[in-house]
């Protein structure tokens, strides 16, 4: 682990690979460090970002001693198998983007076996970014790795069920991406009226389901 | 009420901002000039962190259906009430009937404009801030448009604030600025030519981020950063090599390397350095890392 400087009132902290990371951003959720104003999760990193300049010598003591126990694998990590801390988001699926062949081809297999494999595991989501309520999913299992689109389309609809390199993301709002479109959704993934307001907040776990088949 | 019957390049309604939501893909937002804000608030006796108008480069012009006050502040800039010549920094009685106009600023960017009881408008996330990249808060201001005062008084209006003397010119602005995290991601010389170089700033420097001209920094590694998180006043530097600090609207996660972070306090000197403004930065490390 290496915490590092972020302006005077922050700090990035480090780790090796994405169980780590959700670990550590987990045991900081469940003993905030005082003075704790956000925490971000991201691909490897937390950002902690404290009120005053005077809590982040604080902080890094709290990291350090937080981290200790999480990074040794005593505490359960969101998204492990045997850790069931969240309840499943359901997402109802209708398979019929506008990229389902291209990505059948890129994964030289026919699209149903595509549909098989986004709704036959389940999902965590990694971080946010990009737009409100906009999560970066990772599945347990794999076998959906794709390139983005060589050219962006300039408007996605919202509720459009995408693939971009090894994750899967729907889009909230209409909004410009390069991801490829493999169904839609009426499920509303943002709503600033409801709290929270992000369906897919870091650390949630989602399961696909195909409307055919429901 | 007040009515809008004029409005320049951009009014939006800002106060202090979202903190607190990042981590759902939620930029800060709020006032690119924050002490503007407040101290608008606090001439005319608000909440420091009651929604205002921001200005870019003044031209707004408000009809006051009710007598109100009002004080403007940030980027200097002349303000009139009906045709008669009256004072920014400073709390402006403006009668029932009567309009109040704002100039173009003399020199800055943002002006602020606080209304005694401040701007009453329907929260998002705890806030009324325009993120206008998210699609948060309100649209911006337009002509026709009506301005309901809410409730935001805390004391007396003010008058004058001795702590908020107007700011001159801003020529020669050093940003204070801690190295980090990603300054590994750079060979020693781009740590060196940031901190010695003089910098421009951009025409497309907007409320996301704002842009700088200098010389390039050059990378020591080319592979790609995982998405992390930034905050406002991160600078970060894309593949071409020229900086751009992070700023009130901000994405919440980038995927270029944060070279070193502007001191938050020293963020809201951004919000009014216009395109060919120039500025330095005074780099130190983290007085908690080891030596």
């Amino acid at each position: 682990m290496r915490i590092l400087p972020c302006g005077d009132r922050a700090v990035l902290v480090e780790v090796d690979d994405g169980p780590s990371r959700r670990r550590l951003d987990a045991a900081l959720r469940r003993q905030p460090p005082q003075g704790v104003v956000e925490q971000v999760p991201g691909a490897r990193t937390v950002l902690v970002r404290v009120g005053a300049a005077g809590d982040v010598p604080g902080l890094v003591a709290a990291v350090r001693a937080v981290a200790g126990g999480a990074l040794q694998g005593s505490e359960p990590a969101q998204g492990d198998p045997q850790a069931r801390l969240e309840e499943t988001v359901r997402i109802s699926v209708r398979y019929d983007g506008p990229d389902l062949e291209e990505v059948a081809h890129l994964l030289a297999v026919p699209p149903e076996e595509v549909v098989r494999r986004h709704t036959s595991q389940s999902w965590t989501v990694e971080f946010s970014g990009f737009a409100p309520g906009f999560g970066y999913l990772l599945g347990d299992e794999g076998g959906l790795d794709v390139p983005r689109r060589a050219s962006p389309r300039t408007r996605i609809p919202p509720g459009s069920v995408a693939l971009g390199g090894p994750f899967t993301g729907v889009y909230p709002r209409p909004s410009p991406g390069g991801w490829q479109l493999i169904g839609s959704t009426d499920a509303r993934l943002w709503d600033p009226d409801r709290d929270p307001p992000a369906l897919f907040a870091p650390g949630a776990r989602v399961r696909f389901a195909d409307v055919r088949q429901e | 009420m007040l009515v809008v019957e004029q409005v320049g390049t951009l009014a939006l309604l800002q106060d202090l901002g979202r903190p607190g939501h990042t981590h759902l893909g939620v930029p800060p937002s709020g006032a690119a000039d924050r002490p503007a804000l407040r101290l608008a608030n606090r001439l005319v006796g608000n909440d420091e962190g009651a929604p205002a108008v921001e200005l870019l480069l003044g031209g707004l012009t408000l009809r006051a259906e009710q007598a109100v006050v009002v004080a403007v502040t940030g980027a200097p800039a002349p303000v009139a009430v009906g045709r008669r010549v009256s004072s920014p920094y400073a709390a402006v009685h403006v009668p029932a009937g009567c309009t109040v106009s704002v100039g173009r600023p003399v020199h800055g960017l943002r002006s602020y404009l606080a209304v005694r009881g401040g701007f009453a408008a329907s929260l998002t996330l705890g806030s009324a801030s325009t993120d206008l990249t998210s699609g948060l808060g309100p649209p911006p201001l337009e002509p026709g448009q009506r301005l309901e005062v809410g409730g935001s008084v805390t004391g007396p209006s003010r008058g004058s604030d001795l702590t908020g003397a107007r700011p001159g010119p801003q020529r020669g602005v050093t940003l204070r600025a801690v190295v980090g995290p990603r300054d590994d991601w750079f060979s020693g010389d781009a740590v060196h030519a940031l901190a010695s170089a003089e910098w421009q700033v951009c025409r497309d420097s907007d409320r996301v981020g704002v842009r700088l001209q200098g010389p390039a920094l050059s990378r020591a590694r080319t592979d790609e950063l995982p998405s992390e998180a930034v905050v406002r006043g991160a600078v970060q530097v894309p593949a071409a090599g020229q900086p751009l600090v992070f700023f009130a609207d901000h994405p919440t996660t980038g995927g270029y390397p944060v070279i070193a972070v502007v001191l938050d306090e020293d963020t809201d000197l951004l919000a009014q350095l216009a395109p060919g403004d120039t500025l330095r930065f005074a780099l130190r490390r983290a007085s908690w890392l080891p030596l």
